[in-house]
Parts: structure tokens; sequence; C-alpha cells
């Protein structure tokens, strides 16, 4: 049992005194990001990412760092069931299904119950997501250690063809944001050649796009002006949280064990593959709806209709960090701008990790189960002042926002030129949101864009430009072929769904 | 929201070819070392091309009773109303700094779109710049763009 071993050495890394500070820290301020409009996970850490630059510096820095930045993202996480429950609002799109349940039940004066079901869910799903991560991970990582260039491609592609296969959008408007996101990450010096690429003469262009002003503009500016359309009353129930409503919706709660197995279940894959928490959420809410016997009644507030959501977005959630820590192919925006920050710190994330950086990644698995612990402590406490942050008048939050975007995106690189273009990308991110082109893909090819072609054009000169390269043997095969399978599948859903009208 | 979609995948296609014509001036074929420098990009661009074209098409396709308005006059209005602020906000920022340019963008904000009363218009934009300042020039020791107001005061 090596894991064990490393695992209670990552809590004695995870567990000094200035850790554990962090750990909360990072868990407030993540709930206030999740509570807050237009600021997210991935645009909350992508701020926050530039303040850890000199934390990183100092010896076992870069732990500290990933343990503050992975705790805003499970505070992000709980946070967004608070404004689901309470003002009918998703924080962030993986909440939606929690709102089907959980609204309700707030507009019946359960809200009390309702929150406690939803964060005793989300730390039920993220517990079981490490669990398996605890245990999967090594043995990935290991496995992955054989890769080479063409491997690494098969699963960048596979990355890339799940978001086309897998997500509601329509798959020509994926591809067409995938590719945007490449050619924004082609801009810039040719990591091969040295050559300049599409900077058209502009000195602006030459260090390229940074990934970080792309997702605050995308997701901080767009979802603000989004939800300027969407009107700006917050009108909502009152949290009241008190130890005799959590103990009697907890003993509530265990009926739902088997809800609650399967969610997680479909989480923690879902979560691995990429684009995975929101789909994962939605698929849970319907297989709970059809597995239980009240299933008619979901919809009008029953308790197992948050659990099972909940605890599929936050299973998802978490184990999104498995492929980004043993692969380096993050699984969601928020794990895509980790991996970002991983490698600003001058850490290489991939398999290696786990041989080089032991001490960083057990620090990092052993907080997840602490942070975890310490999130639902505080959301359990602390719900009535999250809440009140909601009752801010939009006209002061708003802009106050703003001016904390535009900082995030000037101390990424210290450029005011970047404060421009998160203004640009905000714009482009309110049109995307409402022509349904989907904005995680494009920002995960802005950040592999150059990985990927990297490990293409390596493949292509062991294999002198044969493409049969990446079908030369059967793990390398396999993954080509999953992912040309994925790529596929609109198209074979669509055919099969004109077969079955006729 | 016919018009929108069209416009957006037209977009798309011009950027794909924007793409693929630096990677032509780059060579996207085989070197005797390799693939050239666009030879991805060229492929990248040909993809947005491609999508673009379908995408453009699928709007066209848009059956006019679906055609809903992309965006209502009342809606676009507060978009704008923001939009606009913001995009003065981050060109402010270069001439005189990013303090007193928030402190302004606040106080807009909050008197035009909250009706707020002075005293406590002035009390927020101010109090937050005084903030951010303590929080990321003497706390994290980030320096952030300062104009003749701080030069003035001498606090740089």
């Amino acid at each position: 049992m090596e894991e064990i071993q490393s695992l209670l050495h990552g809590f004695a890394v995870a567990l000094s005194l200035k850790n554990v500070v962090l750990m909360f820290t990072g868990i407030v301020l993540g709930v206030i990001i999740g509570v807050l409009p237009g600021l997210g996970g991935a645009n909350g850490v992508a701020i926050l990412l530039p303040l850890t630059f000199s934390m990183a510096q100092t010896p076992g820095g870069a732990t500290s760092a990933i343990i503050l930045l992975s705790c805003i993202y499970w505070g992000a996480l709980f946070g967004g069931a608070i404004t689901s429950v309470l003002f009918n609002i998703p924080g962030e799109p993986w909440s939606v299904a929690t709102t089907f349940d959980g609204y309700p039940l707030a507009q019946q004066g359960r809200a009390g119950e309702a929150l406690t079901a939803a964060f005793t869910s989300s730390f039920v799903g993220a517990l079981i997501a490490v669990i398996v991560i605890t245990f999967l991970s090594p043995l990935v990582a290991s496995f992955a250690l054989e890769f080479g260039p063409p491997e690494f491609f098969a699963v960048y592609l596979l990355t890339f063809c799940a978001f086309i296969g897998m997500s509601k959008e329509p798959p020509f408007k994926t591809l067409a944001a995938m590719m945007a996101g490449f050619a924004l990450a082609a801009v810039g010096t040719d990591p091969v050649t040295g050559a300049l690429r599409l900077t058209f003469g502009s000195v602006y262009l030459l260090k390229g796009f940074d990934f970080l002003t792309a997702v605050i503009g995308l997701f901080g500016i767009g979802e603000i002006l989004l939800s300027l359309e969407e009107g700006l009353s917050f009108r909502g129930g009152r949290a009241g949280l008190n130890p005799r409503v959590v103990w009697q919706t907890w003993k509530e709660l265990r009926r739902y064990w088997a809800t609650a197995l399967r969610s997680a279940g479909l989480g923690c894959f879902m979560g691995v593959v990429p684009g995975g928490a929101t789909p994962a959420s939605f698929m849970a809410y319907g297989v709970a709806r059809r597995m239980s016997p009240e299933g008619a009644k979901f919809g009008t507030g029953k308790l197992e209709g948050v659990v099972a959501p909940e605890v599929a977005n936050n299973a998802a959630g978490t184990s999104a960090l498995l492929p980004m820590i043993t692969l380096g192919v993050p699984g969601s925006p928020t794990a895509a701008v980790l991996l970002g920050g991983l490698l600003i710190w001058g850490l290489q994330p991939g398999p290696l990790l786990f041989v080089e950086q032991k001490e960083f990644v057990w620090g990092l698995i052993a907080s997840m189960y602490l942070g975890n612990i310490a999130g639902l402590i505080v959301v359990l406490t602390c719900v009535p002042l999250f809440a009140a942050i909601l009752r801010i008048p939009f006209s002061v939050i708003a802009p106050i926002i703003m001016v904390i975007c535009a900082i995030g995106a000037y101390t990424v690189a210290n450029s005011i030129f970047d404060v421009w273009m998160m203004v640009v990308f905000g714009v482009l991110g309110y049109a995307f949101k409402k022509l349904q082109y989907p904005l995680a893909p494009m920002v995960l090819a802005i950040v592999l864009g150059d990985r990927a072609e990297s490990a293409f054009r390596q493949a292509m000169l062991v294999s002198q430009g044969d493409l049969t390269v990446f079908f030369s043997n059967a793990l390398v095969g396999t993954m080509t072929g999953l992912a040309l399978a994925l790529l596929a599948w609109p198209l074979v859903s669509l055919v099969f769904g004109r077969l079955r009208k006729r | 929201m016919k018009s929108a979609e069209a416009v957006v995948a037209a977009l798309f296609i011009l950027i794909g070819a924007l793409v693929m014509t630096d990677s032509v001036r780059l060579g996207f074929r085989w070197a005797d070392d390799g693939p050239q420098a666009g030879y991805f990009p060229f492929y990248v661009g040909l993809l947005i091309c491609t999508a673009g074209l379908v995408n453009f098409v699928q709007a066209l396709l848009i059956p006019p009773a679906k055609n809903g308005a992309f965006v209502e006059v009342g809606q676009l209005k507060l978009v704008l109303a923001v939009l606009v602020p913001t995009a003065v906000y981050a060109a402010l920022i270069a001439w005189i700094g990013i303090y007193v340019a928030s402190t302004l963008f606040i106080a807009y904000f909050m008197r035009r779109l909250g009706g707020y009363a002075w005293w406590k218009t002035a009390a927020v934009s101010v109090g937050n710049s005084v903030v951010f300042f303590v929080v990321f020039e003497i706390w994290f020791k980030i320096p952030l763009p300062k104009g003749p107001v701080e030069a003035f005061l001498r606090i740089h």
C-alpha cells in the first residue's frame, strides 16, 4: 500500500499551519467567487493566479500555492449550490440541475434542508472522486510514463474529439470555437522553428495571447454582460441553518445512498472525460428520476433531486483533476487554469510529476480531502453571510467585479494591452454564449494548443510524415480510434434520430 | 438571430482565411527537417473555414418562425451602458493609472445606473481603490499602473 504511505506523508505536508490557513482562505474566497455573478471557478482562479507567482518561489511554496488555488475551486463548487437553491440562479453551468428541486424546496420554506442536502452531497461526491484519484492516478501516471509523442497527441485528440461528441452545443460550432482557440494559441513565436506566426507585424502580438486574459474576459466580462440582460433582481428565500435541521436532513439523506453512489460513479467517469461536470449533473438527475420510486414528483422539491446532481457535479469537478496531474490534460476550464499555474511555477504537469515532485502531488491530493472537509464546515456555518453578498445591489458589485477582472488581467504579464484584450474577449464571450458557441473547448485549445502541436510535429518527425503512426500499436490505435468514434458520434446520433422518427 | 449567426459565422470564415494565408506565407508543407512552421496552423485555418461555412449555411436555413431577436432593444441599451464605460475604463488605465480610473468607473456606475447619493458613491468608489492599493502595492507588493495623481501624491 504505497499510496497510503505517500498519502500520509502528503497529509503531513498539507497540515502545516500555513497551509491550513491558506486552505480556509481559499475556501472562503472560492465560495464568494462561486456566489458572485461574473466570477466563477475558472476566472476566479485565473485572477488570483498572479498573486501566487512570488509565493511559489519559496521552498515548498508551489504546494501551498496549489492548495490555495484548488481550495478556491472547491469553494466555488460549493458556492454554486447556494445561489441555485436560494435564488434560482445557477452560479455555474453545472449547478443548473440543482435548481430543479433545490429552488422549489426553498420556496416551500425548506431552504435549510435543501442547502444541507446540497452541501453534504457535494462533499460526498468530492470525497468519492478524491478516493478514486488517490488510487487511480499513480496507476495512470506509471502507465503514461511509457507514452511517446504519438500517444500524447492521441490523448489530446481524444480530449478534443470528446468535446465535439459530447457537448450539447451544435458540433460545428464546437469545432469552430475550438479551432479558433488553436489559432489563438499559435499566435506568436513558433515553439519549434522560432518563426513568427500570425503576428501581422504587430509588436503586441509577439508574445502571443495569454489564456488567463482570455479566461478572465470570456468568463468574467462576458458573464456580467449576459447577467445584465437577464435582469438584476435577486429575489430569494432566507437561509437559516441550525444544527437541528442539519441533523434531521442527514438522517433523511441516508436513504439516498444508492442514488449518491450511482451519481458519484457517473460523475467520476464523466469528469475524467473533458467537459464532464455539466452533462454529468444532468445525467445523474435524469437517472435518479427514472430509478426513484418517487420519480414522478421530481421537480416539485424532492431532496433526492438535489442529491443526484450535486454528488455528480462535485465528483466530476474533482476528478477533472485526475487527467490534469497524471497526463497534463485538464478535464475542465478550471483544471486548465490550474495546469497553466503549474507551468508558470515551473512544474511540468504529466506522468513525471509523480516521480519528480512526489511531495507536491501528494500534498495536493491530501489537501483535496482536507479542503473538502474544511469546505463543508465553512458553508454549513456561514450560509447567511454568503447569501448576504447577493443582496449587494448589482450597480455596486458589478463595477467592482470588473475592476477585479482588470487587475487580474493586468497582473498576468504587467501589460495594459492585456486589459484591452480582456474587454475584447468579454464581448466575444457574450456573443459566443448567446449564439451557443461553447467556451470550454476554446479555452482548453488555447492552453493546450502549443503542446498538442509539438506532440503532433514530433510524432510526424519520427514517422517521417506517415499518419499511420497514430495506429502503430494497440494503445495509440485504441485512443485514436475512440477519438474518431467520438468525433463521428453527432453524425451517428443524427442518423439514428432520423431513422427512429420514420 | 439569423443575421447575428450569419455574421459570426462569416467572421469565423474570415479568421480562418487569415490564418491560412499567413500559414501559406510561412510554408505549410514538408521541408527536409520536418513540417514547416505553417503546417499545423494551416489545417487549423482550414477547419475554421469549414466549420464557419457549415454554420453560415445553417444560419441561413433558420426558419423565419424560429428567428427570434438576438437581443432586445432594452437589453442592448443595458449591455451597451456597461460595455462602453468598461471600454473607456480600460483605455483610461493607461493614462491616469488603475486606481483613479477605477474610482471614476465605480462612481459612474453607482451614480448613473444605481442612482446613489453623492456621499455614498464617493465613499464606496474611493474606499475600494484605497483597499486595493493597500492589498496590491503594500501587502502583495505587486505594482499596478499609476498616473499623474499618484505622482502628485508621491506614492510611487
